[in-house]
């Protein structure tokens, strides 16, 4: 039995679903982030696994045990979590108020709460700001003082709801390190996030979370190299995803046919299938001649639209079909790629994921 | 216009001099709306904040009823407690008439609306994610309610404030019920009604003085704690 187990949960607010059938388990100790959109239903379920709001349809078990059961059954239960709400909420009292509050109202008082809450100041690195009204902090440092708060009561569940989205570069990455910490192997930590990249560097499992619906479950590995739908493949920076039909597969090398041209790849699916092949931009790579090596795929074709994207260039290539390629700014400055010019675009048949178009 | 010259240099003198009747006056108008005002807010804030936190059918209409009653007129609150406590009326029995307790509870009633309505609104003033906050962090419905209620502390004591200032300065109630006796009802503005119809405007000028005074104090306190 998982720690957190989900079933068929759904929500439905005012005639509008925010979330469908949710299915999902999470173990003790993990860390496990739901990446998605904005408005994809993420704040909605961390608020239900919280146990502050009810669902509409569909339970959540705690630790073997349902939680849709009595207002105080419901708050012992909630007392073994902790939630960091996106919006940095600081209570209008001192720092140190802020942080004790959540050890108060579980009956904590005397030394031992003045250790503890001392403790968490150092930790957070707002121990000189202690007797400031934490309604004077920056945005940044009130997050630290949210999640110090929540990390006080050491919750068997920490819930964390976009932790660093309203934060910037240096405060995000120290908030992103205090999460690292709380990931001690104890404590389970569900988060949710619209940064694909912090969600692969903090979770051990990601769920994709679109529309209301969780589409794939899966190790962060998983979900960015094998993604299962377009959503999913789109939502994590494939960018390019091309429309095929499968002509022929021979030992799991299939060739499909995207616009008339073949692209060879590794998949289970027969001829005749509809698929879409999915490649990354950073997997393919331009040259001026064509070049006989290993890779199966190489096509011809002409530059669209060169940008620059921080260290890198984004190259739109028309071959028949568009393809994005992503190669170092320097590269391309050095192959001269513009707008205009004559490529060659290649990657490997194992650069391709191959997903079975929905019907 | 040498007349008001004159009553207002004797007004000052009064006050200056610490004169004993102005003294006793200003005290026991201080007292007894500072009493009225604290024991409504004892009633007042707890019920206030229940009307706030539970649903319950009609609720919006009941807040609007409140809203209502805040600029009741004094006269018709003090007609009110007059037919309650005179002689024959059901609490006659108690000889409260004419006593600084009926002005006390008076006012209790005329300041009742104001302290409810604004604590309500003060309330609702707190930011959801206040309440969710508290109880993500594993607070009661209870201690929900205490983590709001302290948020709103400046929203309620200038509450507080607001109802002070319109029990000091009323004067409808205080005359009905309290019927102005020298030294044991008289007030600030039931004594400056009467001075002021009996010709002696230093008197009144005095204790209007005072009584604009405390309004401008009144005025001060609720600024700064606005600002917070």
């Amino acid at each position: 039995m998982a720690f957190i187990e989900i079933v068929n949960l759904g929500r439905t607010v005012g005639g509008r679903d925010i979330l469908k059938s949710i299915n999902l388990k999470v173990e003790r100790g993990e860390v496990f982030a739901l990446i998605g959109p904005t408005g994809a239903g993420k704040t909605t379920l961390l608020r239900l696994i919280d146990l502050l709001d009810a669902p509409t349809s569909g339970k959540i078990l705690f630790d073997g045990a349902d939680t849709a059961t009595s207002t105080q059954e419901r708050l012992k239960v909630r007392r073994r979590m902790a939630f960091v709400l996106q919006k940095p909420v600081v209570f209008n009292a001192t720092v140190y108020e802020n942080i004790a509050c959540g050890l108060k109202w579980r009956g904590l008082g005397g030394h031992e709460l003045q250790r503890k809450v001392d403790n968490l100041l150092d930790m957070v690195g707002l121990a000189e700001y202690r007797r400031r009204n934490a309604r004077t902090l920056s945005g940044g440092e009130a997050q630290r003082v949210a999640i110090a708060r929540a990390i006080a009561v050491a919750p068997e569940v920490l819930l964390l709801d976009e932790p660093t989205a309203n934060l910037d570069p240096v405060s995000a990455s120290r908030v992103q390190e205090l999460i690292a910490r709380a990931g001690d192997g104890k404590t389970t930590i569900i988060m949710s996030t619209h940064d694909m990249a912090q969600g692969q560097r903090l979770a051990g499992r990601i769920g994709v979370l679109v529309g209301g619906e969780l589409l794939q479950v899966g190790s962060s590995r998983d979900i960015f190299t094998l993604p299962r739908s377009r959503e999913v493949a789109e939502f994590v920076g494939v960018e390019n995803i091309l429309n095929g039909v499968v002509v022929m597969n021979e030992e799991r090398v299939v060739t499909v046919d995207v616009g008339g041209k073949m692209v060879e790849a590794i998949s289970d699916y027969g001829k005749g299938e509809a698929v879409l092949t999915c490649v990354r931009p950073e997997d393919i790579t331009l040259s001026l001649a064509r070049v006989s090596s290993s890779a199966r795929n190489s096509f011809a074709g002409e530059i669209v639209r060169v940008v620059a994207v921080g260290p890198l260039a984004r190259v739109e290539i028309d071959c028949g079909f568009a393809l994005v390629s992503l190669v170092t700014k320097r590269s391309a400055e050095e192959m001269g790629l513009a707008k205009g010019r004559q490529v060659y675009a290649t990657f490997k048949a194992t650069g391709v994921h191959v997903i079975k178009k929905d019907a | 216009m040498e007349e008001l010259w004159y009553g207002l240099v004797r007004a000052v003198q009064l006050i200056v001099s610490l004169d004993p009747e102005v003294m006793e006056i200003t005290g026991r108008s201080l007292s007894i709306s500072v009493t009225s005002t604290l024991l409504s807010a004892l009633f007042c804030l707890p019920l206030g904040s229940v009307i706030h936190f539970y649903r319950f059918p009609a609720r919006r209409m009941v807040i609007s009823l409140i809203q209502t009653f805040y600029s009741v007129p004094t006269v018709v609150v003090g007609l009110l407690v007059f037919v309650l406590f005179s002689r024959a009326g059901p609490l006659g029995e108690m000889g409260l008439l004419f006593t600084p307790t009926v002005m006390i509870i008076g006012q209790m009633l005329l300041i009742a609306p104001v302290l409810l309505g604004l604590t309500i609104s003060g309330l609702s003033g707190v930011d959801r994610a206040i309440a969710d906050t508290a109880r993500s962090l594993g607070a009661s419905a209870f201690q929900t309610a205490v983590a709001v209620i302290r948020e709103a502390r400046f929203a309620v004591m200038a509450a507080l404030i607001m109802a002070f200032g319109r029990a000091i300065s009323e004067v409808g109630l205080a005359i009905m019920v309290g019927g102005n006796i020298r030294g044991f009802t008289r007030v600030l503005t039931t004594a400056i009604s009467l001075e002021t119809s009996k010709g002696d405007i230093e008197l009144s000028l005095a204790l209007g003085i005072i009584l604009v005074a405390i309004a401008l104090i009144i005025n001060l306190a609720l600024n700064r704690i606005q600002q917070r």
